[in-house]
């Protein structure tokens, strides 16, 4: 715990510059926009499954409507939950803490960060909001689509304020990038050498490495669409192009520039969404099985693996765009290097957990699921990397499978896991009730697996992406329909699930026991005691667990002056 | 916990199962090596699924039901063995991948000479389809002559003479026996031309003309979808592709260029 002393006013607490004031207020931040994001989907798969139902507010569900659910539900799940929670929203509570630190290296520039996000999102939200309509083209925003005010409702004013929100957003988190990398690089505890950080660390590190390369390319993309749409310029639309009756005059340009310079930035964001998870998902299985990491080594290096892969494999989403077979196979075989490392990771966190005195708890559940998750839905990876079946699978539900299992349930599973463990740092030393979140746990499991696993088969029988009704016309996809609604069900149970955790939230936050000092016997920094904050060293790695003699404990935290090891 | 959990992975497998075989692609209309691929890359992967899972499951279930546990072995050499298969696998899965996709890959130019020649140009929200007519040649369009209102979805040029036996129409008509050579376009956004029954998709980028061939061998009607989201219409923009065998395709052929 880092003793600061607390600013008096409403304003400067508001604005906060503590580390982890900012930390909350991102969580807080991440919590609505996920609320938010899991509402339009539920909208999203109720038309779908029954589409002349009229809904409450809504009435009749039109097609705009619902692209423009899409597109905003992808929006603010990648950006505002699974970028900020994990990343900015733990990272700032914890980061200072398990390196011994006593904040982080730039906490205004820090409070500027999260303001601009906050900003961001309010931007989006209007975005959601304006007369003329929601932008329609999917989080994706592939021109001439997005380039073209007339293609379609919601791609003038609407277009422009998301791609406004994106724009902000990507300054935001380069900003706190480098706090993070900064903070990690100068600011840890004597002895806390670079191989005896806790594996959280790790993943907020590389994760912020790729953020602050990654983002630049994401921010020039929308600075050029922005110019395409308003300065007569021709990065991304070509010459003789028709819409709604009109020429278009602009020439020159390629759709796929626009590809290739999100996708640069879209592929290391899935990485920078899930290193986190899984540097938690380590420390977490480690602490439980009270057992150390089995070769820490290999899961730094497969973290930096995982990060460097991550940058090369972009062409991956554009096997079907008329890229040379050449290219296609250099991404191919690059895409297929990255499931090594992951390979790597899974084994190891069975491997913690296979020879463990594992204590059963919600953060342990939700770590298990973690690696249930990522398996799933990684192994089709593999899959979709082949240029001879992603031809057929590409944009349909098999990818929605793919990436909603491992980024979206593996991910959340993370950010749950993150919530249940660090409940204490979160509020004022409080834990979370353990009843409530087994009961989470089970139903969200269920849930996503029977929401996402027949994803897969509705993607085999061909059935595309982002149709906002299947059409009556094609006989097929019309066949389709009871699965459709099988998975809409399926969804109701995993958000309904999600209300168990909410409640759960409140209430622990107002009236959960007392976590005492170290309630998971812990090994981290964040854990002593307030008081040992002078002379901190750091005498050992982050994982000693070791099978203990009669009435002794089975651990010893990072900065113990007992004993050196490690 | 260790129980339930792989009794929720007991059922996974064999919903999967099942249901992986009611809900094959839609009928096979061409040769195609999708369909073996994909059987054996599921079951390739379908086996590391269940071993790993069953792996987690097993783990727990021991930590619930064993004594307590001595320090761990050093994993070191398991990794490196781990790893190792690992990138077999996969790589392995990718280079014969590779060996079929050049085979079976559809782009560019048919070598075929008699290869029949079909213009499709997708728009918001339609499929138009173009046969050159026996002149061989596509006539001249111009983006500023398109009325579909007027039929003339494609900006047909009238005063081009290779313009007078074109044949536009919104089925796309092929014949089993040849090869089907494509010219794939698209007027305004990007669209994806998937045709579930040939194990095909191309992507329509404007500012692009994106060569294809393909070949049908099974006559009958399918269906062509679009898969790039373009606007308001996405899912309605369907269109039939109707195989015929080769004396009906060529009646249909003439008779089509008459009208």
């Amino acid at each position: 715990m880092t003793v600061e002393i607390q600013p008096r006013s409403v304003v400067s607490r508001v604005f906060s510059t503590h580390h982890e004031t900012i930390g909350r207020q991102y969580f807080w931040l991440g919590l609505i926009a996920g609320i938010t994001g899991m509402l339009l989907s539920a909208v999203m798969r109720i038309h779908i499954a029954w589409p002349e139902l009229r809904l409450p507010f809504l009435g009749e569900v039109k097609p705009e409507t619902y692209l423009a659910f899409l597109t905003i539900h992808g929006t603010l799940m990648v950006f505002f939950v699974l970028n900020l929670v994990p990343q900015s929203g733990f990272g700032n509570l914890m980061l200072p803490a398990q390196i011994g630190a006593r904040s982080m290296a730039f906490p205004v520039l820090n409070a500027v960060a999260f303001w601009m996000t906050a900003s961001s999102f309010l931007v989006m939200v209007a975005a959601l909001l304006v007369t003329g309509g929601a932008p329609i083209s999917g989080w994706t925003q592939y021109p001439p689509l997005s380039a073209i005010a007339d293609s379609g409702p919601g791609q003038g004013l609407g277009t422009d304020l998301w791609l406004i929100s994106v724009g902000i957003f990507c300054v935001a988190s380069s900003l706190g990038s480098i706090n993070f990398l900064v903070t990690t690089l100068r600011m840890r505890a004597h002895g806390m050498t670079l191989m005896r950080l806790p594996l959280t660390v790790w993943g907020w590190f590389v994760a912020a490495m790729l953020s602050l390369l990654a983002f630049s390319v994401l921010l020039a993309a929308a600075v050029l669409l922005l110019s395409d749409r308003h300065y007569g310029t021709s990065f991304f639309i070509p010459g003789g192009l028709t819409v709604n009756g009109a020429l278009v005059h602009h020439e020159g340009g390629s759709p796929l520039l626009w590809q290739h310079l999100f996708w640069f930035f879209g592929h290391p964001e899935v990485y920078i969404a899930i290193l986190p998870g899984m540097g938690l998902t380590s420390h977490l299985l480690a602490t439980f099985a009270r057992k150390p990491v089995p070769n820490y080594r290999a899961m730094v290096h497969s973290t930096l693996a995982i990060g460097w892969l991550g940058f090369l494999v972009w062409g991956h989403h554009m096997f079907t765009t008329g890229l040379s077979p050449y290219a296609t196979l250099a991404f191919s075989a690059l895409t297929l290097a990255v499931a090594v490392p992951s390979s790597v990771k899974t084994l190891n966190w069975i491997a913690t957990l296979w020879n463990g005195r594992t204590r059963f708890g919600t953060p342990l559940l939700f770590s298990v699921g973690f690696v249930s998750l990522f398996i799933t839905g990684g192994l089709t990876g593999p899959l979709l990397a082949q240029p001879a079946l992603d031809v057929y699978l590409h944009d349909t539900y098999f990818v929605v499978a793919h990436f909603h299992l491992i980024m979206g349930m593996a991910g959340i599973f993370g950010i749950f896991a993150a919530t249940y463990f660090w409940f204490p740092k979160l509020s004022a030393g409080r834990l979370m009730n353990e009843r409530l979140g087994r009961a989470h746990f089970w139903l969200s499991i269920i849930g996503a697996y029977g929401t996402f696993l027949p994803m897969h088969f509705l993607g085999m029988a061909g059935q595309p992406r982002r149709y906002s009704q299947v059409p009556e016309t094609v006989r097929f996809l019309m066949d389709l329909m009871p699965l459709h609604r099988f998975i809409t069900v399926a969804a109701m149970v995993l958000i309904t699930a999600q209300i168990i955790f909410i409640v759960n939230l409140f209430w622990s936050f107002l009236r959960g026991n007392n976590a005492g000092e170290n309630p998971w016997q812990a090994t981290g920094l964040e854990w002593r005691a307030s008081t040992e904050d002078e002379e901190l060293l750091v005498h050992r790695h982050a994982y000693e667990f070791f099978a203990p003699t009669d009435g002794e404990k089975d651990f010893r935290m990072q900065h113990e002056a007992e004993e050196n090891k490690g | 916990m260790p129980l339930a959990f792989l009794l929720l992975f007991a059922l996974l497998v064999l919903a999967s199962v099942y249901y992986f075989g009611q809900h094959w692609a839609p009928v096979l209309a061409a040769s195609s090596l999708f369909d073996p691929r994909l059987k054996m890359v599921l079951l390739v992967l379908g086996a590391l699924f269940v071993v790993t899972q069953l792996a987690l499951g097993i783990s727990l279930w021991r930590a619930r039901h064993r004594p307590v546990a001595s320090s761990a072995r050093p994993l070191r050499d398991w990794e490196w063995i781990w790893a190792g298969t690992a990138a077999v696998i996969f790589f392995g899965l990718n280079f014969a991948g590779a060996l079929i996709f050049p085979v079976g890959t559809l782009l560019g130019p048919s070598p075929q000479k008699d290869s029949v020649r079909v213009e499709v140009t997708a728009e918001q929200f339609r499929w138009n389809f173009r046969y050159p007519g026996p002149d061989g040649r596509y006539g001249a369009t111009k983006p500023s002559l398109r009325d579909a209102a007027e039929g003339n979805p494609l900006g047909l040029d009238r005063s081009d003479s290779a313009a007078a036996d074109d044949i536009v129409t919104a089925t796309l008509v092929i014949p089993t026996d040849r090869d089907v050579e494509i010219t794939l376009r698209s007027h305004d956004v990007i669209h994806s031309f998937f045709v579930p029954s040939l194990r095909f998709k191309q992507d329509a980028v404007p500012g692009m003309d994106i060569f294809l061939h393909i070949r049908a061998e099974r006559p009958g009607e399918y269906d062509l979808v679009c898969a790039e989201l373009c606007g308001i219409g996405h899912n309605s923009m369907n269109a039939k592709v109707r195989v015929l065998p080769p004396d009906e395709f060529d009646r249909w052929l003439a008779e089509a260029g008459t009208r």
